[in-house]
C-alpha cells in the first residue's frame, strides 16, 4: 500500500519572474529569469540537474509543441525533459512530475519550470476555443463558452442552491477581489499592485453575469519554477531550514458533473475529492485550524469563492460569512492569496501552479518581505484547470520539513 | 384516399417593422414608401431555411410513428448547401429512418408545391406510404430591394399519405412557361428582377389563370365551390382579380401574411396552404396555386379528419409568438450584408472534421443520446462506458432521443466576452427529464429573463458558420420557455 509523497521531497530552490505584460520577453527569457534565481537559491549548477518537467499550456502562443522549448531556453546538457499540459493546472502537474521523480528514486534532483506568455494573443483574455483546439467533437458541441462564462454559471448555481440573493454573492466575491489586490499591493513581482474598494469591484464592467472585469484575474506573462530533491541530498548540500512537500493530489472530472444527475453546478466535485486524499496524505484533519495559509486558483472570484467550501475550510454555504468577516485577509485566521492571487498575478496558465508554491515556500522560510505571515508551518495550493464541468483539480500541501 | 395526414408551421419570432426598413433607407429610395407598411418575419443569426424546415416538420411530425416515412422532400431557394442534400440534413435532425429517400426541390418559387406533388405522386403509386414535405425559405437581398420588405422568414411542413387524411387530394393542373421574372445565375447572392407592371400583367394575371382553368376542367369544379383560394403573391390585389375570373368569392380568398410576416418564397404556398388548413373544417375545397416559371394548382377537399388532429403551433401560433425588433442595422448584419469589426477572437477556427461529423452525426445533428440498457440512465452524449458511476457498464447503451424531452436550465451566464453574432452570448447547464444533461448555447432568449430552472425546448440551430470553408455546422440549443405574461 502506497504510504504517499509526505516529506519524500524537499525544495532545493524555486525562481519566479516578475508578471506582467512583459511586452520585452518572450517564453524563453521568462523561463531564464525564473530558473536564474532559482539556480542561486538552489545553490546547484545546472549540470546537476538530471531531469526536467516542462509545463505551458498554449503552445501556440509559446515555444511550439514539445519539450526543447525549455531545454533550449536553458541549455540543459541533454537530459530528459517532458513537457506538460493539463489544462491551467499545468504548472503543479510539472512540479508533480519533477517531485514523483525525485521520490521514485529515477533521479536525486530534477527541475519543475512552467510559463505561459499570453500577451503575445493579440487580445485580451485567453485564446478562444474553437473548433480545431478543443477536439473535432467537442469543436462542433460545445457551446461558444469563454472562461469567464464557464465560471459565472457557479454564482447561478450557488444562488439557486444556497437562496442568495445576487447582491450578496456579487458582493461577497467582491470582497474576494479586494482582499486579494490589498496583498498583491504588497508584491514586487505582481502584475496589479493597486488596491481596490468593493464599490469599483461592483461597478467594473460586466464581462459574464455576474463577473465584472475586477473579479476576473489578470492576464500576464510570466513563469516560475522549483528545483526538487530529497530532505537528505538538500541537507547535504548545506540546507538547514527545509520546505518539504507533503501532500500532492489530483483529481480529473470523468463526466459526471456534465452528463450525470448527481452535481448541482454549484461547487468543484473534484476539489472536494482532491482535499479529501490531499488532507489524508499530509496527515491533516482539520484544515481549519492546521492550515496557516493557502493559494487557490482565482481566475475568478467565484471560483475562489466555492473553493474556500470545497476545500472544507469554510462549511458548506459558510462562504459569505467568512469572507465579509475577513477570515481569509492578510491578518485573519487563514489568509489566503496573501502574494495577490492570479487576481493581481494574473494567469500565465503553465507558471501559475509553480508561482502559488513560490509564495508558500518564501513564507515557510519567512522570505516573504512586507507579506511575511507570522510563523507560517503548513501552506496548501489549489491549481485548477478547465471548467466547473469538467476539470482538473490539482492539490499541493507543502509545509516546514520537521 | 391519398392527401394531406398532418401539418406543421414555423415563423420565426423575431419581427422587424417595415417602417423601419423604410426610415432607414428613405434618403436613397424613397418609393419604399408605398410598401412600407406592416412587418415581416426575421430569422435569427442562427436560423436559415434549413433550420427552419426543421422546426415546422417537427411540428407537423409529432407524434408521428417516424419508420412509416418513406421519403423527406425538401423545398428552398436558399439552401445553405449547393451540393450537399439539405433534405439528407433535415432527415437526420428529425431522425427519420435511413431507409427513406430524400431529395430538395428549388430553383423556382414553385418549389415548395413541386415537392408536394411529387410526394403526392409518390403516394399515389403505392410505393411510398408517407412523404414529409417541407420548404423553408431564408431570403437575402440587398438593401432598400422592394423584396428586403415584401420577403419574410419562415416554413411549412405537411406530410402527405393515406390514412388519417385531413385533406383528400383531388387534382392538379400545372404549366411549364420559362417566363423570367427573377432570375439568380450561379455564384450570385441575389436576385434580378424585371418590371413589375410586365411580372403582374404577362404572368401572374396571364399565366396563374391557366392552369386554375385546366385544375377546375380536370375536377369538375367551379369557383363557387372554392372555400379557400391560397395563392402567394407579392402584389396583394392580383390573387383577389384571378378568383373574381372564376367567380371565386373576394372573401374566400387567402390573406397573404404580407401584414405580419411577408412572402416565404417557395414556401409561401405551403405556408399558406397550412394557415388555411388551420382554419379549415371538413368539406372545404382548397386551392392552392404555386407561381415561378409556370404555375401549379392543386385541390384539397377537407375531411372530418381535420377536427381530430392533435393541437400543434403551426402559422397561427408561431405568428402569435412575436418578438419585435427594432434595429435594421442588426438585421443586415445577420445576414452578413455589412462587415462589421468583429474582432480577433472572431478569427477562431471553425473548421469541421468531416469525419467526425459522420461518425457522430446522429449526436450532432440528431441530438441522439444513450440510456443504459443495464441502468437505465441516460445520457448525453451516448458513450462506450456508462456514465453512472454504479453501473459503468460497458456498450449497454441504446439511442435515446433528445431532440423532444422537456429540459431546464441548471445553470448559466450572459458572456459578454466570448465571440457571437448577437451578444451576449448565453449559454448554460440543460438537465433534462428522466435524466440526462450537456452544457448548450440558448437562443431566443429574453436578455434578463434567464434563471435556473426555466424550462427549456431543444431547437435545431446554426452553431457556428465557416466562412473560410463555407460550411455551416449545425446543433441543438437551448430556447428557454417564458410564458406569456412574462415576456
Amino acid at each position: 500500500m502506497a504510504d504517499g509523497i509526505k516529506d519524500k521531497v524537499a525544495i532545493l530552490g524555486m525562481g519566479c519572474s516578475k508578471f506582467g505584460e512583459r511586452w520585452d520577453c518572450g517564453p524563453e527569457e521568462l523561463m531564464v529569469e525564473a530558473f536564474e534565481e532559482c539556480l542561486t537559491d538552489a545553490g546547484i549548477d545546472r549540470s546537476e540537474i538530471q531531469a526536467a518537467w516542462f509545463g505551458q499550456c498554449y503552445d501556440e502562443i509559446g515555444t511550439g509543441k514539445g519539450a526543447p522549448g525549455l531545454a533550449i531556453s536553458l541549455r540543459l546538457p541533454y537530459i530528459p525533459v517532458t513537457r506538460v499540459e493539463n489544462y491551467c493546472a499545468t504548472g503543479t502537474e510539472a512540479f508533480r512530475g519533477a517531485v514523483y521523480a525525485v521520490a521514485s528514486g529515477a533521479c536525486d534532483i530534477a527541475l519543475a519550470q512552467g510559463v505561459e506568455k499570453l500577451k503575445d494573443t493579440g487580445y485580451g483574455g485567453l485564446p478562444a476555443i474553437d473548433g480545431v483546439n478543443s477536439g473535432t467533437l467537442s469543436g462542433q458541441t460545445l457551446p461558444n463558452i469563454s472562461a469567464p462564462g464557464a465560471f459565472a454559471q457557479l454564482a447561478s448555481a450557488y444562488r439557486a442552491k444556497h437562496k442568495v440573493n445576487y447582491n450578496d454573492l456579487k458582493r461577497a466575491i467582491a470582497q474576494v477581489s479586494v482582499k486579494s489586490h490589498a496583498n498583491g499591493v504588497k508584491n514586487p513581482k505582481a502584475h496589479l499592485r493597486k488596491p481596490v474598494t468593493i464599490e469599483q469591484v461592483m461597478a467594473s464592467p460586466i464581462i459574464a453575469d455576474p463577473l465584472g472585469l475586477f473579479d476576473c484575474c489578470g492576464v500576464s506573462d510570466g513563469s516560475a519554477c522549483a528545483i526538487v530533491t530529497t530532505p537528505e541530498i538538500a541537507k547535504k548540500l548545506g540546507k538547514t531550514d527545509l520546505v518539504s512537500v507533503k501532500s500532492l493530489q489530483l483529481a480529473v472530472s470523468n463526466g459526471e458533473e456534465q452528463g450525470f444527475k448527481d452535481w448541482d453546478g454549484s461547487y468543484f466535485a473534484t476539489t472536494r475529492h482532491a482535499a479529501k486524499r490531499a488532507y489524508a496524505e499530509a496527515g491533516i484533519k482539520n484544515p481549519r485550524e492546521e492550515l496557516s495559509m493557502f493559494e487557490v486558483h482565482d481566475c475568478f472570484s467565484i471560483t475562489e469563492f466555492v473553493t474556500y467550501e470545497d476545500l472544507y475550510i469554510s462549511p458548506e454555504g459558510g462562504g459569505i460569512k467568512d469572507v465579509m468577516d475577513g477570515f481569509y485577509n492578510a491578518d485573519g485566521q487563514i489568509p489566503c492569496q496573501i502574494d495577490g492571487g492570479l487576481k493581481c498575478f494574473g494567469h500565465p496558465i503553465g507558471a501559475s501552479g509553480l508561482r502559488m508554491l513560490y509564495e508558500m515556500y518564501l513564507q515557510l522560510l519567512g522570505r516573504a518581505g512586507e507579506r511575511q505571515l507570522k510563523d507560517p508551518r503548513l501552506g496548501l495550493t489549489h491549481n485548477l484547470g478547465g471548467f466547473p464541468f469538467a476539470n482538473v483539480n490539482a492539490i499541493s500541501i507543502v509545509g516546514r520539513y520537521e | 384516399m391519398v392527401g394531406i395526414t398532418s401539418y406543421g408551421g414555423y415563423i420565426p419570432r423575431l419581427r422587424l417593422n417595415r417602417g423601419i426598413i423604410y426610415g432607414s433607407n428613405a434618403w436613397m429610395a424613397p418609393g419604399l414608401i408605398g410598401s412600407a407598411n406592416g412587418e415581416r418575419s426575421m430569422a435569427n443569426w442562427d436560423e436559415d431555411s434549413l433550420t427552419m424546415a426543421v422546426e415546422a416538420s417537427r411540428d407537423c411530425i409529432s407524434g408521428f410513428d417516424k419508420k412509416k416515412i418513406d421519403a423527406a422532400y425538401l423545398a428552398s431557394v436558399n439552401f445553405p448547401f449547393q451540393e450537399r442534400l439539405n433534405s439528407g440534413v433535415m432527415a437526420t435532425a428529425l431522425n427519420l429512418p435511413d431507409s427513406i429517400e430524400s431529395a430538395d426541390f428549388t430553383s423556382s418559387m414553385r418549389a415548395g408545391a413541386s415537392a408536394l406533388m411529387a410526394g403526392i405522386n409518390a403516394v399515389k403509386t403505392g410505393d411510398y406510404r408517407n412523404v414529409l414535405v417541407a420548404a423553408g425559405n431564408r431570403k437575402i437581398t440587398k438593401m432598400a430591394y422592394l423584396h428586403e420588405l415584401w420577403a419574410g422568414d419562415g416554413a411549412a411542413a405537411l406530410t402527405v399519405g393515406t390514412e388519417n387524411v385531413i385533406a383528400e387530394y383531388k387534382g392538379a393542373a400545372t404549366i411549364t412557361d420559362d417566363f423570367v421574372d427573377h432570375y439568380r445565375g450561379l455564384g450570385e447572392q441575389f436576385e434580378y428582377n424585371w418590371e413589375e407592371r410586365w411580372i403582374k400583367d404577362e404572368g401572374y394575371m396571364k399565366i396563374v389563370p391557366k392552369a386554375v382553368k385546366a385544375l377546375m376542367d380536370k375536377t369538375g369544379i367551379t369557383g363557387k365551390d372554392v372555400a379557400k383560394f391560397v395563392m402567394p403573391c407579392v402584389f396583394g390585389n392580383v390573387p383577389v382579380q384571378i378568383a373574381g375570373k372564376f367567380e371565386i368569392p373576394k372573401e374566400n380568398v387567402s390573406n397573404n401574411l404580407h401584414a405580419v410576416c411577408g412572402d416565404t418564397g417557395p414556401a409561401h404556398a405551403l405556408v399558406l396552404f397550412v394557415s388555411a388548413l388551420e382554419n379549415a373544417k371538413p368539406g372545404d375545397k382548397i386551392v392552392m396555386v404555386a407561381f415561378g416559371q409556370g404555375c401549379s394548382a392543386l385541390l384539397f377537399e377537407v375531411t372530418d379528419n381535420i377536427t381530430k388532429l392533435k393541437a400543434r403551433n403551426g402559422i397561427k401560433g408561431s405568428l402569435a409568438e412575436r418578438k419585435e425588433e427594432q434595429n435594421y442595422i442588426k438585421f443586415l448584419a445577420h445576414r452578413r450584408l455589412l462587415e462589421q469589426d468583429l474582432t480577433i477572437r472572431a478569427e477562431a477556427n471553425w473548421k469541421t472534421a468531416l469525419s467526425t461529423l459522420y461518425r457522430k452525426k446522429g449526436m450532432i445533428l440528431g441530438m441522439i443520446g444513450g440510456k443504459c440498457a443495464k441502468c437505465g440512465t441516460a445520457q448525453f452524449p451516448k458513450a462506450d462506458v456508462c456514465v453512472n458511476p454504479e453501473c459503468n457498464a460497458v456498450k449497454t447503451q441504446e439511442d435515446c432521443e433528445f431532440a423532444d424531452v422537456p429540459g431546464e436550465i441548471m445553470s448559466y451566464t450572459s458572456d459578454l466576452l466570448t465571440y457571437t453574432m448577437d451578444p451576449p452570448a448565453h449559454y448554460g447547464m440543460v438537465t433534462f427529464e428522466n435524466g440526462g444533461r450537456s452544457m448548450f448555447d440558448f437562443t431566443d432568449y429574453e436578455i434578463g429573463k434567464i434563471e435556473v430552472g426555466l424550462p427549456v425546448r431543444m431547437v435545431f440551430r446554426i452553431r457556428n458558420l465557416d466562412h473560410q470553408r463555407g460550411f455551416t455546422q449545425y446543433f441543438w440549443k437551448a430556447k428557454p420557455i417564458i410564458k406569456k405574461e412574462e415576456a
